[in-house]
């Protein structure tokens, strides 16, 4: 399928910070303008490599959060207290700052418009992050893929994308969030970890045949992965996306 | 084109011998989990490891039988593409030597196969010569699930990848065929050393 999409290596590109933009305490947007850019599918990643002034190097994964759009992508980054890239990214990066950039990578958890629905996206935290392009590919494209997001987050200030995501609830998709950690006084979705009964209330049902996406930290897509299956859900319609405790 | 300079990045510098961590890889004390899908969960009286492909006869193992055979513990570095290498990584397994003892071939390529589904090629000189096993035990304790259990394949010298969780056996072939991930953008080889990453590399 993406078989002709690499052509050669993959070599480093320059990319300038064009805009930084908070989504929660902890996590940042950061717009990148990459000239020769190619575009991506949506849920692919990048690698960027960070170089200090002696020549030491640190290289790291991250998602890509933005559907294709010429040569701009955006990544979305939170905040590891002990990493060793992402406080650079989140708390240094500035307008017209430059670091090197090299992909698209990863052609097992993309989903294309092509493909339809229905859909079942699942995301812990962070992991919305790949979700998102595609969701906002589905947009982009006009799809009209029945499309289900449920995403856990540790309280309603840790929502990523939590605006544009109220935006595009409604027509087409519908947008689950429970909040395990805390919530506010007048809320009434869920507020517990995602779990077997809560993945077949926001469906598709198996039967439906949904393409799964599930990305989170590792103990949530385990917990996650296992329940759909036990669900009745294919495991070759499962595709899973982890981080782990390290990696920032 | 050199390198650009990130104004104010100094990072963290590991205190690891830069001998053993490949370029552009960073060492962990965890044990990150990556997969491309859900844990296979295999009762062991249903697994079984088997040697097919360009072979005289298949062999195959039961679960009992392959705990008997000769397995030893030995300490390795990992590297996985994700840019995590782990270091002195105890285990404990069955050579590839022995899996393939007295099985003549004239077989140049093995694939590993899996519960789940995946798989994972690589040139059958990389599995054997004391350079692969399939792990059974890490750091004393029965491989969990999440790392592969009940058994996977450790080839350190390659990125991770290589090393298929839940293995069920290997099929030698006279040709290549390339695995999961190498037909997902990766490298067919994968020599950290030589960051060979993604294709192309």
């Amino acid at each position: 399928m993406a078989g002709a999409a690499v052509l050669g290596r993959l070599s480093w590109r320059v990319a300038e910070v064009a805009d930084v933009v908070p989504e929660t305490p902890r996590v940042k947007t950061i717009a990148f303008v990459v000239p020769g850019w190619n575009g991506h599918r949506a849920g692919q990643h990048v690698d960027i490599r960070l170089t200090a002034e002696d020549g030491y190097q640190a290289q790291r994964s991250y998602s890509i959060a933005s559907a294709p759009d010429g040569t701009r992508i955006e990544l979305t980054v939170e905040r590891l207290d002990d990493g060793e890239v992402s406080p650079y990214l989140t708390e240094e990066l500035r307008p017209g700052d430059q670091i090197e950039l090299r992909g698209p990578v990863g052609g097992y958890f993309v989903w294309e418009p092509s493909q339809g629905g229905p859909l079942l996206l699942v995301a812990g935290g962070s992991g919305i992050v790949p979700l998102m392009a595609m969701i906002r590919l589905r947009a982009a494209a006009g799809s009209d893929a029945d499309t289900r997001l449920l995403s856990s987050s540790r309280s309603w200030d840790d929502v990523i994308y939590r605006d544009e995501l109220g935006r595009v609830n409604g027509g087409g998709i519908r947008v689950v969030h429970t909040l395990t950690r805390s919530q506010p006084s007048d809320w009434t979705g869920y507020r517990r970890r995602v779990d077997a009964e809560m993945l077949a209330e926001v469906g598709p049902s198996p039967a439906e045949r949904p393409r799964v996406y599930v990305c989170g930290p590792t103990p949530f897509v385990e917990t996650v992965a296992a329940a759909l299956v036990q669900l009745g859900h294919d495991p070759r319609a499962v595709r899973t996306e982890r981080f782990g405790p390290t990696g920032g | 084109m050199p390198p650009i300079i990130s104004r104010g990045f100094r990072g963290r510098r590991d205190d690891a011998p830069s001998d053993r961590v490949p370029p552009g890889q960073y060492v962990t004390r965890d044990f990150p989990v990556l997969s491309a899908g859900p844990t296979p969960r295999t009762l062991l009286d249903r697994w079984d490891f088997s040697v097919v492909g360009e072979v005289d006869a298949p062999t195959r193992w039961t679960w009992e039988e392959f705990r008997a055979l000769p397995s030893e513990t030995f300490t390795v570095d990992i590297h996985c593409v994700t840019k995590w290498s782990k270091l002195d990584t105890v285990w404990e397994g069955v050579s590839v030597d022995t899996l393939l003892e007295g099985i003549e071939t004239s077989a140049e390529y093995v694939v590993q196969f899996c519960d789940g589904g995946y798989t994972t090629n690589l040139p059958l000189e990389d599995v054997t010569g004391g350079k692969a096993w399939v792990a059974f035990a890490y750091d004393g304790e029965p491989l969990a699930p999440e790392h592969g259990g009940p058994a996977r394949m450790l080839v350190p010298h390659l990125y991770f990848w290589k090393s298929a969780k839940w293995v069920r056996g290997l099929q030698l072939q006279a040709s290549d065929e390339p695995g999961f991930w190498e037909t997902n953008g990766y490298h067919n080889y994968g020599d950290p050393w030589r960051e060979q990453r993604y294709w192309g590399d």
